[in-house]
């Protein structure tokens, strides 16, 4: 139990000292330019939270992609165990995959005909 | 990698007869998205209903395979239990989903469609709306969502471990959160409904999870069998199960609206589209009570002694807190959520009774209930003014005069809801209330029946009003609905004077209904 | 016929419906059917008599099993009717004068446009009540007694343009609430007592019960009697329902209905017999209403009031009478009956009189109608006779009968009956002699006239019961043995002497009588109540504060409990609307501020919820 638990401690606090590692760096070695673009969250153009201006709310596009994702980022966590014991469940475990995957695929079809793909 | 990690994985066996009631609705309702995807708009929703009923019919008739070739036992590796009250609980639901189609149909009752928003992405009161509704268009995602919840509703009381339970419990919540907030009238007060609904849910799901949990570290086991013979096993009472007991029922109190888990009730029954309220006071009650039902009679008997004091508070708050302040209400369908929570504490003595007899009596009073509520709610529907349904008790006054046939149908529904004899409520209470009595809980059933005398006032009242008080003035009129609704209505109301004067075939069917343990 | 026995309740229950559901088509013959449905279930129920008469005593019980209504495990509960003695007079006086004054309506409410509605909720009636005296058990007999319920709730509320009669229906149904909580319990303590609620297994059962079981099913079986025959302290009802058509007060509110209670209790008998707590119960509960419906007698203007308090008073008798066993169950029976004809018969007389007074029903507006209204006059005398107890009519030889039962039990409960009957002689008299005799107090455009014959041909052949009934079913049918089998009947023992009793009670209502005479026939009645009477007059006139009693002790609580609790709930509308029937008046605005309720709110009591069940855990789990 415990050679197990070692590697995975240990890759946990190499990726917990290089976090604060760069931002530590970055803050005492980079340039300090500020502009408005510079503080806003993500950077990405998009203001997190409705402006009093010019403002409003966030399209509702963003949500939908969020969906979408979330919907194929659930099938792919079933596959990981099923993969793993592909062996021991054999055909039985293939085949109810493929309902899953298959009806997974039934949500897209619909996100798709309903024009959840288009962006504009 | 060790194998000792993994764990020795082999294919569960399934038996698909034992599945096909579950199957044969969800594969309708991902067959229902597929409609959704590839119809073309103008025959969608016809299509749509012709799938759902068909769906419904055919899941049926595989009940009644079940029933028939006494197919019983537990299937995918213990999760699911297949026994005389799954068959009973299963069926119920399926009709009461089939009386709900009926009504979720009706088209007519409302000169701009059916009663869900044309578009329910489109802002209230907005442009948008305005020109959907001018459209003459459909939600019909509606039918897809209602499939999932049955399906929801058919796995509830059937789950024989808890992550089955809690599984079975979201899948059948989620798009009720949905439909509630779907309404095409007065579309605020249906959304603030859907999401009071929606978070007080979570809220209790979040309990009941915890309570697996922690019911998980008592037992090693999610499963309902282990889960009790871990409690007779152990000698000394230990606080992490009785807690974890204690979380689970609260996430099931909820769902059946018992005090003080109840108030979400009356804002969704009032909010939701009137003939979504009708198949939740139905469906949900029935699904929420069998889950209950199975829980306490088979995982949580040897907690019943710690269990009882909690139990008994609880049962006599939510009839006392249903009855008294259902007494206040002005509106209809209010003063029915309020009932709904009263019947919900009559119930409870059953799952406190702990016998056959009383099993036998919970589950003929969730059929009576079902049926009536549902028919309560599908005459409701019908009472409309300019702006919608007519819901306020003021504008029912001189109903008896304008619309005699109907007022006398909602009495009837009224009276069974007082338990009056010769309707399915009196024979229900009367074989709860009977086993309670037997099995010592005298306190609890004089409580029940002063809360079912001050209860019968509420009906009455609106009976009073319906015959002997002159008409308000309001332009209320009692529409002529489409065959679906009138269907529904006449199919309840038999039901509920049939299982009133002639109960027997139904405890006949009853009498070898028990749990699998 | 007895195997058609069923057609007894199917008759006017069929009636009923085809009234109901024939909507206005039945318009024209409706009250012709109802008519015929009543004479026929008469007819099925002379029949059956006639078959039972020709067997032996033994043998004339009989049980016809019509199908199972509820088995459940060890429970069983039949649709089945039981024929013997005891139901089958009940049947006789319920198609009697249920048919009489189905012919009685005819004429009373021919200018009603209801009319057909009214017949069919008597023919329901008729169908319920039957239902609650052939019923051969206790959950049957439920049944029907919910039905005389409904079937009397909508009669004293059928002018619902009155809004006092709609408050009366709604009083005259809460007020039975609480008496069927009591027949609930009751059923359900014979349920775990002796397993079973047919009356024959019970009463069987009974036997070699404990006194405690026997005590609490009778308090509760008399709290149900209470509330259904409106004895002290559920009388308030009673007074009210005259707010319905008089053809309804006399035959619900007179002659059947209210005497259930009394049926029941006689139906028990096997659970006072061992119970003497409970009989003694019984006996203060109808000597108090004895003298308390008297006393409201006394003081009433309204004719069909003061027939109420007497109503309400006769029943104490016989409620008094079912409480001293089988000495008195038989006598009270015997009562019963003969209350059925003259009480029906006065209050026909009374719906006559009012009929021919512009539905005036102020006795110090009447005066010298004997000239105007010589059938009504003669009538109503016989009844006025029976009631106080003149030989030979019928009255006299059943309460004379109690008032010996009374004495042997104690001479206390026998002196109750006998100022009672003083009392009853007082109020009779001072009613007969405002409406009949003295100088004519009539209104300005008021015309008496006689009533039509299809009223006074009820009220005739009512008037020749109350005349010779008591005779015929004493010593021609013989009741003591007729009834003995089914509730038992031992010789009084005890007490004073006939030879000494009976001059003794006459004089006692002589000076009653005497009294009521001088002062309302011999002196000038005014026309406007005196206002400057004594208390006791302010008190009976209030009902004896029948109300302010229920008022305090049963809906002001309620009333407070229920609006702390939608204070608590915080989202309901003014507590103004609690309990009111005005719920008209509540508008929008109000239904927007339920919409108050927040979900934050709602989760924190959720989180209380689940901390005082943890509470609650604990403490029992220390425990």
């Amino acid at each position: 139990m415990n050679n197990v638990a070692i590697p995975i401690l240990a890759l946990g606090l190499i990726a917990g000292a290089f976090a604060v590692f760069s931002v530590a760096i970055a803050s005492i070695t980079g340039p300090k330019r500020y502009n408005r673009a510079r503080v806003d969250a993500y950077e990405c153009g998009i203001e997190p939270t409705p402006q009093p201006m010019g403002g409003g709310r966030i399209p509702v596009k963003y949500y939908l992609t969020a969906m979408l994702f979330i919907v194929f980022d659930i099938e792919i966590v079933f596959l990981y165990p099923w993969a793993v014991s592909f062996d021991s469940l054999g055909i039985f475990g293939l085949f109810e995959m493929f309902l899953f995957s298959a009806s997974v695929l039934v949500v897209y079809a619909y996100v798709w005909r309903r024009g959840g793909l288009e962006w504009d | 990698m060790s194998s000792a990690l993994i764990a020795d994985i082999t294919a569960p066996s399934v038996n698909y007869y034992m599945l096909a009631p579950i199957l044969i609705v969800l594969g309708g309702a991902v067959l229902s998205v597929l409609v959704e995807a590839f119809y073309p708009r103008e025959s969608r929703r016809s299509a749509q209903i012709a799938l759902v009923l068909t769906t419904l019919v055919v899941a049926f008739l595989a009940v009644l395979n079940i029933k028939v070739d006494a197919i019983l036992g537990f299937t995918i590796v213990n999760s699911l239990a297949i026994d005389g009250v799954s068959v009973f609980l299963q069926g119920l639901i399926i009709l009461s989903a089939l009386v709900g189609a009926l009504l979720i149909s009706e088209n007519r009752i409302d000169p701009l469609g059916d009663a869900f928003a044309a578009q329910s992405s489109a802002l209230p009161g907005s442009e948008d709306e305005l020109a959907f509704t001018e459209r003459g268009w459909y939600q019909t995602e509606i039918w897809s969502l209602f499939l999932f919840s049955v399906g929801g509703m058919l796995i509830f009381p059937i789950a024989n471990d808890l992550l089955t339970l809690f599984v079975a419990l979201e899948v059948m919540s989620l798009p009720l959160y949905l439909l509630v907030g779907m309404a095409r009238r007065r579309r605020l007060l249906s959304q603030e409904a859907a999401l009071k609904y929606f978070v007080l849910g979570a809220f209790s799901s979040a309990f009941m999870l915890y309570g697996s949990a922690l019911v998980y570290g008592f037992a090693n086991s999610v499963e309902l069998g282990d889960i009790a013979k871990a409690l007779s096993a152990s000698a000394a009472n230990s606080n992490l199960m009785l807690v974890g007991g204690i979380f689970i029922l609260i996430g099931l109190l909820f769902k059946v609206g018992a005090a003080p888990f109840h108030q979400w009730t009356p804002d969704v029954y009032q909010g939701a589209p009137t003939a979504i309220t009708a198949f939740m006071s139905a469906g949900t009650k029935v699904a929420a009570f069998g889950a209950l039902l199975r829980v306490f009679y088979v995982a949580l008997s040897g907690l019943a002694w710690d269990l009882s004091a909690v139990l008994w508070a609880i049962a006599i708050i939510t009839m006392l807190v249903g009855t008294i302040i259902g007494v206040a209400q002005s509106d209809i369908k209010r003063m029915l959520a309020y009932s709904s929570i009263a019947h919900a504490g009559f119930l409870l003595l059953g799952v406190i009774a702990q016998s056959k007899a009383a099993l036998d009596g919970s589950l003929f009073y969730l059929a009576g209930y079902a049926f009536t509520s549902l028919g309560a709610f599908a005459v409701v529907s019908l009472v409309r003014d300019a702006s919608g349904e007519a819901n306020h008790l003021g504008q029912w006054a001189g109903l008896g005069k304008r619309s005699p046939v109907i007022a006398s149908v909602f009495t009837l529904f009224l009276l069974a809801l007082a338990g009056i004899p010769l309707t399915s409520g009196f024979v229900g209470k009367f074989a709860v209330f009977a086993a309670a009595y037997e099995k010592g809980l005298a306190p609890l059933v004089v409580v029940a029946v002063i809360a079912s005398a001050i209860a019968g006032f509420f009906y009455v009242r609106v009976i009073v009003l319906m015959f002997f008080t002159d008409a308000s003035g309001d332009e209320v009129s009692v529409v002529v609905p489409s065959f679906a609704t009138a269907a529904a209505i006449t199919i309840t109301a038999v039901v509920t004077i049939v299982l009133g004067v002639i109960p027997q075939p139904v405890f006949d069917l009853l009498s070898n209904a028990l749990f699998l343990k | 016929m007895t195997a058609y026995a069923w057609l007894l309740v199917a008759l006017p229950l069929a009636g009923a419906a085809v009234l109901l559901l024939g909507g206005k088509r039945t318009n024209a013959w409706g009250h012709l059917l109802g008519t015929a449905m009543s004479l026929g279930s008469f007819g099925v129920g002379v029949a059956t008599l006639i078959e039972m008469l020709a067997k032996t005593a033994e043998e004339r019980e009989t049980i016809i099993h019509l199908w199972d209504w509820i088995v459940v495990g060890t429970f069983h509960v039949p649709v089945a009717l039981q024929l013997d003695q005891l139901s089958i007079s009940f049947v006789l006086l319920i198609t009697g004068v249920g048919s009489l004054i189905h012919i009685y309506s005819i004429g009373y409410m021919a200018h009603d446009e209801n009319r057909r509605k009214f017949f069919a909720y008597l023919n329901l009636f008729i169908a319920a009540m039957l239902v609650l005296v052939l019923a051969n058990n206790y959950m049957l007999l439920y049944v029907g007694w919910e039905g005389v319920g409904l079937a009397s709730y909508l009669l004293i509320g059928f002018w619902i343009h009155k809004p006092s009669a709609a408050t009366a229906a709604k009083k005259a149904f809460v007020v039975n609430r609480v008496g069927d909580v009591g027949l609930s319990l009751a059923v359900m303590l014979m349920f775990t007592a002796f397993g079973t609620v047919t009356f024959g297994e019970v009463n069987a059962a009974a036997e070699s019960a404990s006194t405690q079981t026997a005590t609490w099913i009778g308090l509760a079986l008399l709290l149900a009697a209470c509330g259904k025959s409106a004895q002290f302290p559920l009388q308030s009802w009673l007074l009210d329902a005259m707010e319905g058509p008089t053809p309804v007060s006399a035959l619900i509110h007179a002659a059947t209905m209210v005497t259930a209670g009394v049926y029941l209790i006689a139906r028990s008998h096997a659970i006072y017999d061992i119970a003497p707590i409970a009989q003694t119960a019984v006996i203060v509960i109808g000597g108090i209403t004895l003298i308390m419906g008297a006393i409201i007698g006394t003081a009433k203007d309204d004719i069909k009031k003061g027939l109420a308090g007497s109503t309400m008073s006769q029943i104490g008798y016989m409620i008094l009478g079912v409480g001293l066993g089988p000495v008195g169950y038989v006598f009270a029976l015997f009562h019963l009956i003969t209350h059925g004809f003259f009480k029906a018969g006065m209050f026909l007389g009374a719906g006559s009189v009012m009929h021919g007074m512009h539905d005036d029903v102020n006795m110090r507006h009447y005066g010298n109608l004997r000239t105007a209204m010589k059938i009504t006059y003669a009538t109503f005398g016989m009844g006025f006779l029976a009631i106080i107890g003149i030989p030979p009519f019928a009255g006299f030889w059943s309460k004379d009968e109690i008032i010996r039962a009374a004495f042997s039990h104690s001479p206390l409960t026998g002196i109750v009956t006998l100022i009672g009957a003083g009392i009853t002689a007082f109020y009779m008299t001072r009613m007969m002699a405002m409406t009949f005799f003295g100088t004519a107090r009539w209104q300005d455009d008021v015309h008496p006239h006689e009533s039509p014959k299809s009223m006074t041909i009820p009220m005739m052949i009512l008037s020749i019961g109350s005349a010779f009934g008591g005779m015929l079913l004493l010593f021609v049918a013989n009741i003591e043995s007729w009834l003995e089998p089914v509730v038992g009947f031992e010789h009084a023992h005890g007490g004073p002497d006939s030879s000494v009793l009976i001059p003794v009670t006459l004089t006692i209502v002589a000076i009653g009588a005497m009294m009521g005479w001088v002062q309302y026939a011999k002196r000038e009645v005014p026309l406007l109540a005196p206002t400057d009477v004594s208390i006791f007059t302010k008190a009976a006139r209030a009902d004896l504060y029948g109300d302010t009693f229920n008022e305090a002790v049963f809906m002001r609580p309620g009333q407070y409990l229920t609006r702390s609790l939608v204070y608590v709930d915080n989202k309901v509308v003014d507590g103004v609307v609690n309990g009111t029937a005005g719920l008209v008046g509540v508008v929008a605005a109000q239904l927007r501020r339920t919409q108050t309720g927040f979900v934050r709110s709602y989760a924190l009591v959720m989180v209380l919820g689940v901390v005082v069940i943890g509470a609650i855990a604990a403490i029992v789990g220390m425990a």
